[in-house]
């Protein structure tokens, strides 16, 4: 029996029902059905809320999908990040502040400094601003991390005072002055119509993407019967791509199909000599720069918490810190590691909300970090620290995301209201997690 | 015994202090190959002090230590798994939310293509070790903190074998185990001792001593209080040595 090539028992089939054997045979994980369940609910309750209460739903359009997006992008980046900091049982509560601070340095840089040496719409403006900006938040982080670390200061201690600290050193940058406009090119990856990739590049993604992941399932079965272990069943294996790819592809058609508004469709028309009058010109969005972002840093950040050596010593840390210590891993230069990183996703999530906004404001950013925590750990990640999942914190991100954006389709677009409802949502996912876990043990 | 010829491992006068308080105290130990040396002594004795300055834990604040007579600086625990130290601590030492396959090779897991993690090659390796070790073992897709004390136990013995231990600490190692279990683990270690390897054994469990053990060393108070060929004395020797630190005639 040693050398059963199975997983799961075989011949309990009779026992499980339709359901369970599908979950079973797919290997998919249910927290992750049940949080994409619990999306859907939020998507189709607002939407149907607009039906039958209001002139018509408006939650499930193109339009308010590719916005919701775009909303997305900068708490999730920093969400993906918080994963790592929570599973390792630590906290940051400065991702907000370092996006306020790093914001503000890009700000003045690009604007003030930057403009005077190379002159106004240098292609180099916003290169050198985004790598200063991310490169300032990963030192920010690796010094809170090396505060927590190796002066054994906690780090809610730690980045609470930074959270003060560069709140303040935000203001201080331009005494509290908002930087605007950002160099014309760095507006771009903030998204808008000329800051997403229309129609054709989007096709492009979606069917590179589906590619990566046939593939990556092809290689999954190769190395499974490589060793003799049990390969999922065919079906399984279809479905389970049938099922990723048609996500994919639908998000295409989705972002596709939400035209640019006709006013920018005119002065782009005016521009470029074209004849056919813009009433009749249908111009994709296509996916935005800053979702484009998100997606990027998702993917590397699953690479490096599953692939890497790196991801299983967090997990590891999270576990059993000090059975992580006894097998040789350098447990606090790992924590450095880990905060420069969430610092320098906070970098990246200060272009995209100053490029969003086309401006550097010393409030960029403000009480973000609860949303960010908020949305890690909707998406499961355990507070006790050693489990957690990147895409889980998307989607999490989403939750909060699309509650606060249907409030305000629905009319009770008042901040307090929305603040009570993520409040309860927050208390009431986790609440439902620790029943499944409870279960499942 | 044949206590002739370089020792595998000797510990020369070690000492280390916690804020003022003398942990272990100017104490000195020997382990050949194939060799069982069993640590003995109350709680606080010094005994997983002292052999957390072989396995890397502790920085020993003096004392030297030699490894086949060459003398070996041992200031983590990487430094001791190069010199083949391999431990298997009382608490086990295991990340409760990996699986079986992930802490077997946590800090020396097989890399692939471009450093990436080969789980599916460390699983495969993880089967076959524990075929030999635990029959019955079939867990292999869930965390550890799903399986019994015993299969925790033979996961943590698993790691220290595949890569070839020549120095086995084992802190205890039946202290959390059915009898069943335990007598998997004493067969272990006759086995693992035929091929030559040095064992430590820190046990509070006189018997086990008495069976599995060449030799014993006890110590109290941080200090060692003899070492004496287990074939030469009874248990109530011992115990003696251990509870009022008296030191029978056969002891050196």
């Amino acid at each position: 029996m040693t050398d059963t090539p199975t997983h799961a028992p075989q011949g309990s089939d009779a026992k499980l029902g339709p359901v369970a054997r599908f979950v079973r045979d797919t290997e998919l994980d249910t927290r992750m059905i049940g949080m994409v369940g619990a999306l859907l609910l939020i998507w189709f309750g607002f939407h149907l809320y607009g039906v039958f209460f209001k002139d018509g739903g408006s939650f499930l359009t193109a339009r308010n999908l590719w916005n919701l997006s775009v909303q997305t992008a900068v708490t999730g980046i920093m969400a993906t990040g918080m994963v790592l900091v929570i599973i390792t049982r630590n906290i940051d509560l400065s991702v907000g502040s370092i996006v306020g601070f790093t914001g503000m340095i890009m700000g003045v840089l690009q604007v003030n400094i930057l403009p005077q040496y190379l002159g106004l719409g240098h292609p180099l403006i916003w290169i050198i601003t985004v790598i200063v900006g991310i490169v300032l938040g990963a030192c920010i982080g690796a010094f809170h991390g090396w505060l927590t670390a190796y002066r054994a200061i906690p780090s809610f201690i730690v980045t609470l005072g930074g959270m003060l600290v560069w709140r303040g050193a935000a203001f201080l940058v331009a005494d509290g002055k908002t930087i605007s406009p950002v160099d014309s090119t760095f507006a771009l990856l903030g998204g808008g119509p000329y800051g997403a990739i229309g129609s054709t590049g989007s096709w492009i993604v979606g069917v590179v993407g589906c590619a990566v992941i046939l593939l990556m399932m092809y290689r999954g079965r190769k190395a499974r019967s490589k060793h003799g272990f049990s390969k999922r069943p065919v079906w399984a294996e279809t479905t389970v791509a049938a099922l990723a790819c048609g996500v994919l592809l639908g998000t295409v058609l989705v972002v596709n199909s939400y035209p640019w508004p006709i006013g920018i469709v005119k002065s782009y028309a005016a521009a470029n000599n074209i004849t056919t009058p813009p009433e009749e010109l249908f111009i994709s969005h296509g996916f935005a720069i800053p979702v484009l972002i998100l997606a990027g840093v998702a993917i590397l950040m699953t690479i490096l918490m599953t692939r890497t050596r790196f991801g299983r010593y967090v997990f590891a840390i999270g576990g059993n810190p000090e059975a992580a210590a006894l097998s040789g891993i350098d447990t606090k230069w790992m924590t450095v590691k880990i905060f420069a990183l969430m610092g320098l996703l906070s970098g990246l999530a200060a272009v995209v909300a100053s490029a969003r906004l086309t401006s550097a404001t010393n409030a960029l950013g403000d009480l973000e970090e609860l949303y960010v925590i908020a949305s890690a750990v909707i998406g499961g990640t355990s507070l006790a620290g050693g489990v957690g999942t990147i895409y889980g914190a998307i989607i999490g991100t989403l939750v909060i995301q699309s509650l606060q954006t249907g409030m305000v389709l629905i009319g009770f677009g008042d901040g307090s209201y929305r603040k009570i409802v993520v409040g309860v949502a927050l208390v009431l996912a986790v609440y439902l997690d620790i029943l499944y876990r409870k279960k499942i043990k | 015994m044949a206590n002739n010829g370089t020792p595998l491992v000797e510990m020369r006068d070690i000492s280390i202090a916690f804020g003022g308080i003398k942990a272990v105290d100017h104490v000195s130990i020997d382990l050949h190959p194939g060799e069982v040396v069993g640590l003995l002594g109350h709680n606080g004795a010094g005994k997983s002090t002292l052999i957390k300055c072989l396995s890397g834990a502790y920085k020993a604040d003096a004392g030297e230590i030699y490894i086949n007579g060459a003398k070996a600086e041992i200031s983590n625990p990487r430094d001791a798994r190069e010199y083949n130290i391999e431990t298997i601590y009382q608490t086990l030492a295991l990340a409760d939310n990996l699986n079986a396959a992930s802490n077997l090779f946590l800090g020396r897991e097989i890399v692939g293509a471009g450093g990436f993690l080969d789980d599916s090659a460390m699983e495969a390796e993880t089967r076959k070790i524990m075929a030999r070790l635990n029959p019955n073992f079939r867990k292999f897709n869930v965390p550890v903190s799903a399986l019994s004390g015993g299969q925790r136990q033979s996961v943590a013995i698993a790691r220290a074998v595949y890569f070839n231990a020549k120095i086995l600490i084992m802190d205890e190692p039946t202290a959390a185990l059915g009898p069943q279990e335990t007598q998997m683990v004493a067969e272990l270690i006759q086995e693992l001792k035929k091929q030559g390897l040095g064992i430590f054994l820190i046990e509070h469990d006189i018997h086990a001593v008495m069976d599995l053990c060449d030799r014993a060393v006890v110590m109290k108070n941080g200090q060692r209080v003899g070492t004496v060929n287990v074939g030469e004395v009874t248990d109530e020797d011992i115990l003696g040595m251990i509870i009022m630190g008296k030191k029978p005639p056969q002891a050196v």
